[in-house]
């Protein structure tokens, strides 16, 4: 090693081009691979939405089968209407929940999912049969044990009946929370109910252990997590939150008696 | 150091030199990603991507790096190539960084990464010190990947996902044992492990730091 390495202008030399060629490296990385990323990204979304309302046909590439049976539609949660002027393809949700000009804050007896605020425009996706509507796609998400859950639920055409639930990001205790991705506890959703008498209110929600399917209520209630009490809380409170008043039950409303 | 060969670098710290269960390093990740085996493999690629390069790059650099700011050099170098390889990660195996998540990230604190590039690229030349990265990396995937196997065949009853033993979930007679799954289970496999290799190779076996003083009466 030369000694002449510790003086102040080599010390400035080396840092500074340092850092440039370093710079310059992890820009070209980040900038070069942003389009692949992005292309995942969307697929990982549409995979997900699929898998929710039960699309599959292997012959078929993902983009294809979202092309040919989803349309994705923007909803104004403030006046519970479709919001048609704003692009799907361009709504970033997690971006307009932070802007409090896009965003509905929650105060704390609101804010049952634990997400503070949400974003006013929600993408649905819908699956039509003709004109009928077939199965409609809602995003959720909330809080579970360490985090935030990310998913989707598919409602039947009478907006009451599950066809499926799936979460496209979490990170919950893999075997115990991480089992929310279990095809077959997802299973157990198809078929369920999600209110009762009252349609602002969901009724469903997850128990501790096993549904017995004679019990009373068995068509609102999910088995839980074993060993996971917190996130089947979690999920408990979030599919509640999202089909609640502070959710989407008044545009559900709307949309079971034609007004939108 | 005596005169190291490329392939004394290389195959040393898989079993003789094992960063892991010689050195002690790079534990921390170790028991966060051994939950299943794919995450392992990933993670243990990831790790010998970013020494092997780093080690190359720094040992490149070594005659112009000032003693005084050498860590930081160093930490700059590794970090880039984290951010590089966590980028390619997003881009190729999406499915995979998503599980990883914030484990490539943390590729930067790895004592593995720092500790190869303070001992060995610091005194060697470019060519050796990408092999000697290599080898350490290889060294820290091959007991990845044995606590891997260990945690998912006793947690999931699988391994890469594929079911193995079948579970009483799916119907079948294993009862996966939850705790192999968190994180403090990889301490136990990996002191055993460390045991296991001690009692076959009595040279790893390190001298006492301090006698034990005889009992007092």
């Amino acid at each position: 090693m030369s000694t002449n390495n510790d003086t102040i202008s080599k010390t400035l030399i080396v840092t500074i081009s340092l850092c440039v060629v370093c710079a310059v490296f992890v820009s070209a990385a980040a900038v070069g691979l942003k389009p692949t990323q992005q292309a995942n990204k969307q697929l990982d979304l549409k995979k997900n939405i699929l898998a929710a309302a039960h699309i599959a046909d292997p012959s078929k590439s993902v983009d294809q089968l979202f092309r040919e049976n989803v349309t994705a539609r923007v909803i104004d949660l403030k006046t519970n209407t479709w919001a048609t002027d704003i692009d799907p393809t361009k709504l970033d949700e997690r971006k307009a929940a932070k802007d409090p000009k896009t965003s509905v804050k929650l105060t704390g007896d609101q804010d049952q999912a634990h997400i503070r605020q949400v974003s006013r425009y929600k993408t649905l996706y819908l699956v039509k049969k003709g004109d009928q509507l077939e199965t409609l796609i809602l995003p959720i998400h909330g809080k579970g044990l360490w985090s935030t859950l990310y998913g989707f639920m598919a409602l039947k055409g009478d907006l009451n009946t599950v066809v499926g639930l799936g979460f496209y990001e979490h990170a919950e205790t893999p075997g115990l929370g991480g089992e929310v991705d279990n095809p077959r506890w997802k299973g157990l959703w198809p078929g369920k109910q999600v209110y009762g008498d009252d349609t602002t209110n969901a009724a469903i929600g997850l128990i501790k252990g096993t549904v017995d399917p004679a019990s009373k209520g068995s068509v609102h209630k999910i088995d839980g997590l074993a060993g996971a009490t917190l996130t089947s809380n979690g999920v408990t409170n979030l599919v509640q939150f999202w089909l609640s008043e502070n959710g989407y039950a008044p545009f559900l409303a709307k949309l079971r008696k034609g007004e939108v | 150091m005596a005169e190291a060969t490329k392939k004394d670098v290389i195959v040393k710290p898989i079993l003789d030199n094992n960063p892991i269960a010689l050195q002690i390093l790079g534990i921390c990740s170790a028991l966060a990603v051994t939950s299943s085996l794919k995450v392992a493999l990933v993670m243990g690629i990831a790790v010998t991507v970013v020494t092997a390069f780093s080690s190359m790059f720094i040992a490149a650099i070594r005659n112009h790096i000032p003693n005084n700011i050498r860590i930081i050099v160093q930490m700059v170098i590794i970090a880039s190539l984290v951010i590089v390889v966590d980028q390619v990660l997003k881009a190729y195996a999406f499915a995979l960084s998503k599980q990883l998540s914030v484990f490539v990230g943390l590729i930067i604190t790895n004592c593995i990464v720092m500790g190869r590039a303070e001992a060995f690229a610091m005194q060697n030349p470019a060519g050796l010190s990408f092999w000697d990265g290599i080898g350490n990396g290889l060294g820290y995937t091959a007991v990845l990947l044995f606590v891997g196997t260990v945690r998912e065949l006793t947690g999931s009853g699988a391994l890469f996902g594929l079911e193995i033993l079948p579970l009483i979930t799916n119907g079948g007679w294993y009862v996966p044992n939850g705790l192999m799954l968190l994180p403090p289970s990889a301490f136990f496999v990996i002191g055993l492990m460390i045991w296991g290799l001690r009692t076959l190779k009595k040279e790893q076996v390190e001298a006492a730091d301090f006698v034990m003083a005889s009992n007092t009466k």
